[in-house]
């Protein structure tokens, strides 16, 4: 990359992380597109029309789906984009991640800054469009924020219409025709007036060479693939147990690895004795690691299992934490920014202070609010492999940011970019953690040790649980003012988080500081389709450097807990009906009312439950999704069991609404474990929790039984792989305080009630 | 060089007899995935926890990961061993069908499970599904669908066995 390159996307990192307006650069710059990563790199009889496509003389098409595939189903529904428009069928396809490219950059990841959703103003839209100039100089391949197929719909889409019209031009030269009246089925183009066929394998080499001209992409009306629930092109991998994932991967001459990283997050060693490790069977070296991730060792062996044993006989004094060493002074932490509340207010309608000045305290409502950090928990532990040798560097991982590993790998093995091959595998789960580059780097700092040999690098269970980038725990103290009819009048929020902005960026690019307003500190809370006369907002960093990130809904994941807890609390205090709140207050957002009025009606809200039975609700719009949900309880011989949760989900389009679908319940599922049993807390500066025994998820046996109904009302495209989670605990909360009378303001809810 | 190894020994996988070179207390799920190449039993937790590593030893569903190959005593099936061919196996045929895998990861040991739990029980409740499923545990949520995909496996195994 030129040194311009460089400074143009370190500087803009600023841009994206921070949002600010004012974002000028040249338009030709903007416009002119990255070069195609393909080029050159394809096989003799293979041709390539744009990033996205290939296709081969033996009429192999191959669809690049550059982003990573964790479950979500982007290997099918981008596949489809393309075969969409090309007129073939996803079984006539392969589908590949391709390389880390800048070609590949996610256009709308940074996109969203300090406005919600729903805000359709001059200066909201603005923004979006320049922070999408931003993420072009960028050039982030990013798979996060739910936002692929946003991403993709226009590209991908076009990626097949222009390629379709290359081939329809080369045969239109091959047959003498005009292209106008050529047709294209089943990867052929066809002269009906001359019978003619080509195959696309026929045409592909002269059709690359052609203009690409200007199409127009298919209205909906006539999709064949696309709004329709297809087949997952990962299906049939994923039942026959074939090595897709990272871990998976076996090289020649490979050794194995895994790392102790100090348990007191980012601290140093004082001191190591490393002989115990070295003289154990099968270890091959035990080196030193030291980046701005963490610090610690990895091991080296013939086996994997023999480095996780070698691993246990590191002994090291570890430095102390940089942050605070236990429950106590985490929470004296959170409770300071909480009194300081100097953090930005994200919404201020009204003027709360004043409300709540000569307000009667028999009308007023406070309470406080409190959740833990989190581990992503991926099934797929922590992995990458690494082969560095002639002055290149391989490396295999699953991840969510394929040119970032490529920027710091590159750096770590001190090659140029140019010199490293980023293999993106499938993912056993990604919920946020793989967009982090500690595996990859700790790999490729283990490869310059192992001699020329490829080298998989495996964290232990325990080694991932303790080394996360934790979602952060978070506190609130709301009030409310109710009015005479029982509903708000004011209402105002405050919160406090530590900002996980600023944790990745002192990892990764610690001579950028954040600036601006932070949307993730309240996002979830500040950007809710309600209208209270008076209605604040702020969200106040809190000063603790525990390593966080993003987490499947970043912040949605805890302000919706307090939002949308609280919101019923109100509901409650004032004797209104939780949905007739709703229908009030979101009276000027009929997207969000059709998709609550949707799931009550699924649930039977209103109807009377047999005796031991109740039903809670919550609402959250986030990553451009309205969603509302209602969770039903049963009392189980004292105990709570999560019976049923309906779930209606308003995305605008639906691209394919199998893996939407299963891709709410899977986010439902997500925010039901975390509400009822997960804790990550610490002690003497580390992490309490290690395995599955004591950090475990939502099992079958407590899984409800999860409906899900789509809407399409919405007036932009939303995301899928996280608007699920945000409102599975809050109605949980509601469901229980429903059934027992029981408000909990701290997750997890195990603390206060036992679930079946 | 045998560091780390140490004994010469047979495992029967899938049918077929293979030879490896480890240390017996390695734990089976190391032993066919570093040393034999059979990578679809998978590694999530090596406490037993969470099902990942699932194989069969003589039909018994077996946490590969917990158990030293040095005990192992009968013949290992592992997900690779389930399909006949390019045919699957009516519990793999019903999981394509309920869609079930997301991520995919857990669904090796997933599918072991049900396979096993199916053998002993072709036509079993909810209540069974729940507990012969509950060691397996699935970050993506797919339980409905797995829940569903047994029901399918087993009123298919019921036509065929008709």
């Amino acid at each position: 990359m030129s040194r311009l390159g460089k400074i143009t996307r370190r500087t803009l990192l600023v841009g994206a992380a921070v949002v600010a307006g004012g974002v000028a650069f040249g338009y030709y710059q903007y416009r002119k597109p990255y070069p195609n990563p393909l080029d050159g790199e394809t096989a003799e009889n293979e041709a390539t029309f744009n990033p996205w496509l290939k296709i081969a003389s033996d009429n192999t098409i191959t669809v690049i789906v550059p982003r990573a595939e964790m479950g979500q189903g982007v290997t099918t529904t981008l596949a489809a984009l393309v075969a969409e428009e090309l007129d073939i069928a996803l079984d006539d396809i392969e589908v590949e991640h391709g390389p880390a490219a800048y070609a590949y950059y996610n256009e709308v990841m940074t996109e969203e800054g300090p406005f919600p959703f729903y805000d359709e103003s001059f200066t909201a839209n603005a923004m979006r469009g320049a922070m999408k100039v931003a993420a072009k100089f960028l050039g982030i391949q990013g798979t996060g924020g739910s936002t692929s197929t946003r991403d993709a719909f226009e590209k991908m889409r076009l990626a097949g219409a222009t390629a379709r019209e290359m081939l329809k031009a080369a045969a239109a030269g091959k047959f003498g025709a005009d292209a106008s009246i050529l047709t294209t089925a089943g990867g052929s183009v066809t002269d009906p007036v001359s019978g003619q066929s080509a195959t696309y394998g026929e045409l592909a080499l002269a059709a690359a060479g052609l203009p690409v001209p200007d199409v127009a992409l298919r209205p909906r009306a006539e999709w064949k693939l696309l709004g329709r629930s297809q087949p997952r092109t990962d299906m049939r991998a994923k039942v026959t147990g074939a090595p897709v994932f990272g871990i998976d991967v076996a090289l020649p001459d490979m050794l194995f690895g895994t790392v102790k990283m100090s348990p007191r997050l980012q601290a140093r060693p004082k001191s190591a004795d490393l002989s115990r490790a070295e003289a154990m069977p099968g270890v091959v070296k035990v080196v030193a690691i030291d980046t701005g991730y963490g610090h610690g060792f990895g091991v080296i062996a013939e086996n994997t299992w023999a480095a996780f044993k070698a691993a246990e006989a590191i002994e090291v004094d570890w430095e102390d934490a940089s942050y605070p060493a236990d429950e106590a002074g985490i929470a004296a932490r959170l409770n300071e920014a909480l009194d300081r509340r100097d953090g930005g207010s994200l919404r201020d309608d009204g003027d709360v202070d004043t409300a709540f000045a000569d307000a009667p305290a028999e009308n007023v409502l406070s309470a406080e609010y409190r959740v833990p950090y989190l581990a992503h928990a991926t099934m797929e532990p922590m992995n990458a492999t690494a082969w560095l040798r002639d002055g290149k560097l391989d490396v295999w991982c699953g991840n969510q940011g394929p040119t970032l590993v490529r920027q710091f790998c590159a750096g770590a093995a001190g090659l140029e970019e140019e010199a490293v091959l980023v293999h993106t595998t499938m993912m056993g789960g990604g919920f946020g953690r793989r967009i982090e580059l500690d595996a990859a780097l700790y790999a490729t700092h283990m490869a310059r040790e192992a001699g020329g040999r490829p080298v998989k690098v495996t964290w232990t269970r325990e080694e991932d649980t303790t080394h996360d980038v934790y979602r952060p725990a978070a506190a609130g103290r709301f009030r409310a003012r109710l009015g005479a009819d029982g509903l708000p009048v004011a209402l105002d929020m405050n919160i406090a988080t530590p900002s996980v902005l600023k944790s990745i960026l002192g990892r990764t690019f610690p001579s950028i500081s954040p600036m601006g307003p932070d949307r993730l500190l309240s996002e979830g809370a500040f950007d809710q389709p309600y209208s209270i006369a008076n209605y604040r907002v702020t969200g106040t960093e809190a000063e603790l450097t525990i390593p966080t990130g993003f987490w499947r809904s970043v912040g949605n994941s805890f302000n919706a807990f307090f939002h949308e807890s609280f919101l019923d609390e109100v509901a409650h205090a004032g004797k209104v009906d939780p949905l007739d709140l709703r229908r009030k207050l979101m009276a000027d957002y009929p997207v969000a009312l059709a998709v609550v009025e949707k799931a009550a009606v699924m649930a039977g809200w209103g109807t009377p439950l047999p005796a031991g039975r109740a039903r809670g609700m919550a609402f959250t719009i986030s990553f451009g999704t309205w969603v509302a949900e209602v969770v039903q309880v049963a009392e189980v011989d004292g105990a709570i069991r999560i019976e049923k949760v309906f779930c209606a989900a308003d995305l605008g389009t639906v691209l394919d609404p199998a893996i939407v679908k299963a891709q709410m319940m899977s986010g439902i599922v997500f925010g039901l474990s975390q509400a009822i049993g997960q804790e990550i807390t610490f002690a003497d500066g580390m992490v309490e929790q290690s395995n599955f025994h004591d950090y475990d998820a939502l099992r079958i046996n407590q899984c409800p039984e999860i409906e899900v109904e789509l809407l399409e009302n919405a007036p932009r495209m939303g995301g899928a792989g996280e608007p699920g989670t945000p409102p599975a605990a809050p109605a949980l909360a509601n469901a229980i305080f429903a059934l027992t009378g029981k408000r909990i303001r701290a997750l997890p809810l195990s603390k206060e009630v036992d679930f079946v | 060089m045998t560091a780390g190894r140490g004994n010469s020994m047979k495992l029967t996988v899938n049918g077929t007899e293979i030879e490896i070179d480890a240390d017996p207390e390695m734990p089976l799920l190391w032993a066919l995935r570093d040393l034999a190449g059979i990578t679809g039993p998978k590694f999530g937790c090596g406490i037993a926890a969470c099902g990942a590593c699932t194989v069969h030893v003589d039909g018994v569903p077996t946490r590969s990961c917990s158990v030293p190959v040095g005990g192992v005593v009968g013949e290992i099936t592992t997900i690779e061993g389930l399909a006949d061919g390019d045919t699957l196996h009516v519990v793999q045929q019903a999981w394509v069908d309920e869609r079930v895998p997301q991520c995919g990861y857990c669904q090796s040991g997933q599918i072991m499970s049900a396979v096993a739990l199916l053998d002993g029980d072709p036509d079993p409740t909810d209540a069974q599904i729940d507990e012969a499923m509950a060691g397996n545990l699935c970050r993506c949520g797919t339980y409905p669908r797995i829940r569903a995909a047994i029901k399918r496996a087993a009123a298919e195994k019921a036509k065929m066995g008709a």
